[in-house]
C-alpha cells in the first residue's frame, strides 16, 4: 500500500469537509463523529511502528515515499514520505488528536461542529508538515497550519483571545515569510527546476550544488526565524503565554503537544541537512539562546500565579532542551531532542488538560484560589503528580530519559560543552522548584471552602489521561524501541553534518 | 504610387469585436425588453461568445493585422478570457444591486460591454495609439458606470473625480506617445524595438526617456500605481459596489496587460533596462503604501480600494523581471488570482447592501459568519487568498511573482514584498477577526438573490482550486509574449 501517508494526511481533512457540510448534525454528534474519525486517523497510522512490515527502522532513507509532480512549469512535486525523524512525531500527532477532542466533550459547547472541524483541519496541517518532503509543499502546509489554530484561539479563546490570536499569526507570519524567500532563493540558485529537498541534499553531496558560505548563513537564518519562533526559542516566544493562556484546553493541548514540535523538526530536517556548515558556526551562539530560554522559561514560570500560564512557560524552558539537544550536532543529542518532543508533546499536553479540568469545575486558573485538592480528588491529584514528575523529569518517567540523552549530547559535543549541560541541568531544578511548588499550593494544603465541593476525576477525564499516562510510564522505563526506529536516520544525519567533525 | 490598404484580419479583434456588435445589438433589443434581468442574461451570452470566439486561435501562431495595430496571441487570449470571467461576475452581482438601488437600466449592461471590450482592446493593441484609443474608451464607459448611481452624491463625485484623474493620465499618455514618436518616427511597439536596437544614441536620448516616464506614469494611473493612486479610495468608495469591483479587477487587469505590451515588446529589458529599476521602486512603494494606508481605514471599500493598491504593487514585481522565463505566466497568474479575489471580497459588501446593512464600516461585520455562514466564510477566504495564504491562490499568485522578482535580480524586492504583506495580513485579518471573534450586534436577516450568492460561490471556488490547478492555470494563460515582438 503505497499511499499509505496520503491518507493519513488527508483523512482528517475530509472528515472536517464532512462536518462542515453535514447538515443538521448535533453538537452531541458532532463529537462523537470527530472523536471516530480521529479514531480511524490513529488507527491508520498504526502500522507505521516498527513491526508491522511498513517502516524499516533499519533503513535511514526516506520511506512510504510517494511522489507525483504537481506543478511542473516550476518543478513542485506532491512528495510524501517518512524516516526515522519524523515518526515518532506523526505518531505523537494522530495519537494526540482523539484525546484532544474528547477533551472537547466537556469543555466546548458553542459552535461545536466548527471547532471539530477546525481541530481535523490542523491535523492534517501537522502531519503534511511532518511527511512533506518537497520544500514547497512543506511550506503550504506550514502555512496553513495557522488558519485553523488561529480560528480555535480567535473564537473558543479567552477574554483577550482576539489580541492572543492576531500576536500568534502575524507573529508566525511574519517569520514564516523569511523563509519563503529563502525557499525561493535555493530554488533559484539550485536552478533545476525542482524543489524536492532529498534531491537538493544529494546535490549539495555530490557537489553539483555549492551555495556560497556567506550566502548559506543568511538562508539558516531566514529558516531559523520561522522555526525559532514556532519552538519558540527565547526572545522569540512572546507570543507563545498570550496563545497558550488564551487558547481553549483542546488548543493549548494541540499547541503544545504537536505545533511547537515542527519548529524542532524544522531545524532537524532544513536547517541541519541543507547547511551543515552554517549550523556549525550557529550552534553555540544557539545554545546560548537555548540554555537562556531554559532559565528564563524557568524563572518566569515561577512566578506565575495562573496555572495555565506557568505551564506555557514552562514549554519555554522544555523547549530550550530540546534546542540543546538538536544543536549538539551530535547522533545522541538529536536522539534526545528527537524524544524529549514527544515526551513534552505528552508530558505537557497532559498538564493543559489537567488544568482544564480544574478550571472546568472551578472556572478560574488562579493558584491561590485552590489547595487541598487531594484530600477532595485524590484519583486526579495521584495522576496529576505523575504528570508533573514526568514534566520535572523524575527517572523512571519519559521526561528523565530525554532530558538524560540531552545532556549527554550537549557535553560530549564539540560545539557546546560542559558549560552547557550544567546550565541545562540548573533549568532541571527550576523546573523542579516551580512545578514542585505550584503542586504545592494547589494540591496540598487544607481543604477551602471553595474547593471542598469539588468532583473527582470523571470517567471521560480519565480515559483522557491514562493513555498519556501509559505512554510517559512506557517510555520512562523502556525508551529502547523509540530510539531504535530513529536510530538509523538520526545518525546519517549528524554524520551528514559532522565531516569535519574530526577535524575539530 | 497605388495604394495599398492595410491587410485585415478581423480574427485578430474577434473577442472585442463580437461583444461590441453584440453590445450595439443589445442596446436596441433592450427597449423592447420588460424584465432588465433578460438583458443581462443576454449580455452573458455575448460574453460567452466573446470566449468562444478565441477558442479556435488559441495556441495557434500569433497573428498580426491592421497594419500593426492588433495582434492575437496566447497572452491576449488570456487577458480576453480573464475579462469575460470578470464581467460575467459583475453582471451576477450587478442583477439584483441595480434593482434595489432603483438604478435598474437596461443600459448599464451594454455599457459594461462596450467598456469591455475596450479592455480586451488593450491586450490587443499593438501600437501607442491603439493603446491609447482603447484606453480612452474603456475610461469614457467606465466615467459613465461609475455616475450610473447619479442620484446619489457621491456616485457622481466618483465619476468627476474619475474623469478629472482620467483627464490628466490620457494627457500624460499622449505626451509621452508623442515624445517617443518625435525620437523614433513610429507608435509601432515592435518597430520602436527595432529602432532601439540598431540606434546606440537613441538609447540614452533624454526625450525617450522622458516619453518612456510619461508613458509609465499614464497606465501607472489606470492601475493605481503610487503616486498615482490618490483617486484610487475616492472612487472606489462611491461608485456603485459593482463597478467598483468591476474596477478593481477588470481596469487593473487591463492596464497592466498594455503595460506590459509595451515594456516588453517596445523597451525589452536587453535593449533599454532603465525602467526596471524606476519600476522595481515604484512596485516597492506601491506594496507599502498601499499596504500601510489600508491599515488605517474603518470603511471596507476604502480598504479595499487601497488592498487593490498594494497588488498592484506586487504585480508589478513580475513585470520588473519580465525577461525571466515564466514571468508572463506569473503576471497573468496573478491578475487573474487577484481579479478573483477582490471581486469577490466586493460581491459580499454587495449582499451586504442587499441584506438592508447598507454600511461599510469594518465594526459592521461583527459576528457575520455566524449570521450569515455562507458570505462569512467567503469573505474569509478571500481575505485569507488577498494576504496570501496557503493553499488560496493568493498565494500561489505571490510565490510567483516574488520568484520572478528574485529570479530576475531583484531579491530586495521580493523582500518588500513579503514584509509588506504581513502588514497586509494584519487589516486582512482584521475582517476575518471581525466576522468570527465578536458577537453579532445585531439578529440575522435572511435573503435570498440567487445570481448573487452564485456569483461568490464561484469566485470563492475559484480562488480555492486555482492553486490547485496552478500547472493547467499557467499553460492556460498562455506561453510567452515574445512571439508578437
Amino acid at each position: 500500500m503505497n499511499f499509505l501517508l496520503s491518507v493519513i494526511v488527508w483523512l482528517p481533512l475530509l472528515g472536517a469537509l464532512i462536518l462542515l457540510f453535514a447538515p443538521g448534525i448535533s453538537d452531541h454528534a458532532a463529537k462523537r463523529v470527530a472523536l471516530i474519525w480521529s479514531l480511524v486517523v490513529f488507527a491508520a497510522s498504526l502500522p507505521l511502528i516498527p513491526g508491522f512490515g511498513f517502516f524499516d527502522p533499519s533503513r535511514a532513507q526516506l520511506q512510504l515515499i510517494e511522489r507525483v509532480p504537481w506543478i511542473g512549469a516550476f518543478g513542485v512535486d506532491y512528495h510524501l514520505a517518512v524516516d526515522g525523524i519524523s515518526l515518532w512525531l506523526v505518531l505523537l500527532t494522530t495519537f494526540l488528536t482523539p484525546i484532544v477532542i474528547l477533551s472537547t466533550f466537556d469543555s466546548v459547547n458553542t459552535r461545536v461542529r466548527a471547532f471539530e472541524a477546525f481541530m481535523l483541519a490542523l491535523q492534517t496541517g501537522m502531519l503534511g508538515v511532518l511527511l512533506a518532503q518537497d520544500l514547497f509543499l512543506f511550506y503550504i502546509f506550514w502555512e496553513f497550519t495557522l488558519v485553523p489554530m488561529y480560528f480555535l484561539i480567535g473564537i473558543w479563546g479567552g477574554s483577550r483571545r482576539i489580541y492572543a490570536t492576531v500576536k500568534f499569526f502575524l507573529y508566525t507570519f511574519a517569520a514564516s515569510v523569511l523563509m519563503l524567500l529563502a525557499i525561493i532563493a535555493l530554488y533559484v540558485l539550485w536552478g533545476a527546476n525542482s524543489f524536492s529537498l532529498p534531491d537538493m541534499l544529494n546535490a549539495m553531496r555530490t557537489g553539483q550544488f555549492t551555495l556560497d558560505q556567506n550566502l548559506a548563513r543568511w538562508l539558516f537564518l531566514a529558516f531559523f526565524a520561522a522555526f525559532a519562533v514556532k519552538v519558540p526559542l527565547w526572545p522569540f516566544h512572546s507570543w507563545l503565554p498570550d496563545a497558550h493562556t488564551e487558547a481553549p484546553t483542546a488548543g493549548s493541548v494541540i499547541l503544545a503537544g504537536v505545533l511547537l514540535k515542527l519548529g524542532g523538526y524544522g531545524f532537524i530536517r532544513f536547517n541541519l541537512q541543507l547547511f551543515p556548515e552554517a549550523s556549525r558556526f550557529f550552534a553555540p551562539a544557539i545554545g546560548v539562546l537555548a540554555v537562556i530560554g531554559i532559565i528564563y522559561g524557568a524563572w518566569i514560570a515561577y512566578a506565575q500565579t495562573d496555572i495555565k500560564k506557568l505551564v506555557a512557560y514552562s514549554s519555554v524552558s522544555h523547549l530550550g532542551f530540546v534546542m540543546l539537544g538538536i544543536f549538539a550536532l551530535n547522533p545522541i543529542g538529536l536522539h534526545g531532542a528527537i524524544l524529549q518532543m514527544v515526551n513534552h508533546g505528552l508530558s505537557t499536553g497532559a498538564l493543559f488538560l489537567v488544568v482544564g479540568m480544574i478550571y472546568e469545575r472551578r472556572h478560574t486558573r488562579d493558584i491561590n484560589a485552590f489547595g487541598g485538592l487531594w484530600k477532595v480528588m485524590p484519583v486526579y491529584t495521584f495522576l496529576s503528580l505523575l504528570i508533573v514528575m514526568s514534566s520535572i523529569g523524575l527517572p523512571a518517567l519519559n521526561g528523565f530519559v530525554g532530558e538524560a540523552t540531552i545532556m549527554f549530547g550537549a557535553f560530549s559535543s564539540p560545539f557546546l560543552g560542559w558549560e552547557f549541560a550544567a546550565f541545562g541541568l540548573l533549568g532541571v531544578i527550576l523546573a523542579a522548584v516551580y512545578l514542585l511548588w505550584m503542586f504545592r499550593r494547589v494540591m496540598m494544603g487544607d481543604v477551602t471552602e471553595a474547593t471542598a465541593k469539588l468532583r473527582d476525576i470523571t470517567r471521560l477525564e480519565l480515559t483522557m489521561l491514562v493513555p498519556l499516562i501509559a505512554l510517559i510510564i512506557l517510555i520512562g522505563l523502556y525508551p529502547a524501541p523509540f530510539f531504535r526506529a530513529m536510530n538509523e536516520s538520526v545518525t546519517a544525519l549528524a554524520n551528514s553534518i559532522g565531516p569535519t567533525l574530526a577535524a575539530r | 504610387m497605388e495604394f495599398t490598404p492595410p491587410q485585415t484580419d478581423f480574427a485578430t479583434i474577434g473577442p472585442p469585436l463580437v461583444l461590441v456588435v453584440w453590445a450595439t445589438i443589445l442596446l436596441l433589443v433592450d427597449l423592447f425588453i420588460g424584465n432588465k434581468r433578460t438583458t443581462a442574461i443576454l449580455a452573458l451570452v455575448g460574453l460567452a461568445a466573446a470566449a468562444a470566439a478565441a477558442v479556435p486561435f488559441y495556441g495557434q501562431t500569433p497573428r498580426i493585422s491592421f497594419a500593426g495595430m492588433a495582434i492575437l496571441d496566447d497572452t491576449a487570449i488570456a487577458i480576453d478570457w480573464i475579462l469575460v470571467l470578470v464581467t460575467a461576475i459583475t453582471i451576477l452581482f450587478s442583477i439584483d444591486y441595480l434593482k434595489r438601488q432603483a438604478i435598474e437600466m437596461g443600459e448599464f449592461y451594454p455599457v459594461l460591454l462596450f467598456t469591455t471590450a475596450a479592455m480586451m482592446m488593450m491586450g490587443h493593441g499593438r501600437n501607442l495609439i491603439a493603446l491609447f484609443i482603447s484606453l480612452e474608451w474603456l475610461s469614457i464607459g467606465l466615467y459613465v458606470l461609475a455616475g450610473f448611481a447619479y442620484p446619489r452624491i457621491r456616485s457622481q463625485e466618483a465619476a468627476m473625480k474619475y474623469l478629472l484623474y482620467g483627464a490628466f493620465a490620457a494627457g500624460f499618455l499622449i505626451y509621452g506617445i508623442a515624445l517617443i514618436y518625435g525620437v523614433t518616427g513610429t507608435a509601432d511597439l515592435a518597430t520602436i524595438a527595432d529602432q532601439l536596437r540598431a540606434d546606440q544614441a537613441l538609447r540614452s536620448s533624454p526625450v525617450l526617456l522622458i516619453g518612456l516616464g510619461l508613458l509609465l506614469i499614464g497606465f501607472g494611473y489606470k492601475i493605481s500605481m503610487v503616486p498615482f493612486h490618490m483617486w484610487t479610495p475616492d472612487v472606489y468608495e462611491g461608485s456603485p459596489t459593482p463597478v467598483s469591483g468591476y474596477m478593481s479587477a477588470a481596469t487593473k487587469a487591463a492596464g497592466f496587460a498594455a503595460l506590459l505590451r509595451v515594456v516588453d515588446i517596445a523597451f525589452p529589458v536587453d535593449v533599454l533596462p532603465v525602467w526596471q529599476i524606476m519600476l522595481a521602486v515604484l512596485a516597492a512603494l506601491t506594496m507599502l503604501v498601499g499596504n500601510i494606508a489600508a491599515v488605517a481605514q474603518s470603511n471596507i471599500k476604502r480598504m479595499l480600494a487601497y488592498s487593490s493598491v498594494a497588488h498592484a504593487g506586487f504585480i508589478l514585481c513580475a513585470l520588473v523581471a519580465i525577461n525571466v522565463p515564466g514571468a508572463v505566466q506569473s503576471y497573468l497568474y496573478y491578475i487573474l488570482a487577484y481579479a478573483l479575489t477582490n471581486l469577490g471580497a466586493f460581491a459580499v459588501v454587495i449582499a451586504l447592501e442587499q441584506a438592508g446593512e447598507e454600511r461599510f464600516d469594518i465594526a459592521d461585520l461583527a459576528g457575520l459568519g455566524w449570521r450569515q455562514p455562507l458570505l462569512g466564510a467567503a469573505m474569509a477566504i478571500f481575505m485569507l487568498s488577498l494576504a496570501g495564504v496557503p493553499p488560496l491562490a493568493g498565494f500561489f499568485a505571490k510565490w510567483l511573482v516574488f520568484q520572478v522578482a528574485y529570479q530576475g535580480g531583484f531579491w530586495w524586492l521580493a523582500l518588500i514584498g513579503l514584509l509588506s504583506s504581513v502588514i497586509s495580513a494584519f487589516y486582512y485579518l482584521r475582517i476575518i477577526v471581525n466576522m468570527y471573534m465578536r458577537e453579532p450586534t445585531e439578529p440575522a436577516r435572511s435573503f435570498t438573490t440567487t445570481p448573487l450568492l452564485a456569483g461568490v460561490a464561484l469566485a470563492a471556488l475559484l480562488v480555492i482550486v486555482q492553486g490547485f490547478l496552478t500547472n493547467p492555470v499557467l499553460n492556460l494563460v498562455g506561453q510567452t509574449v515574445a512571439a508578437g515582438r
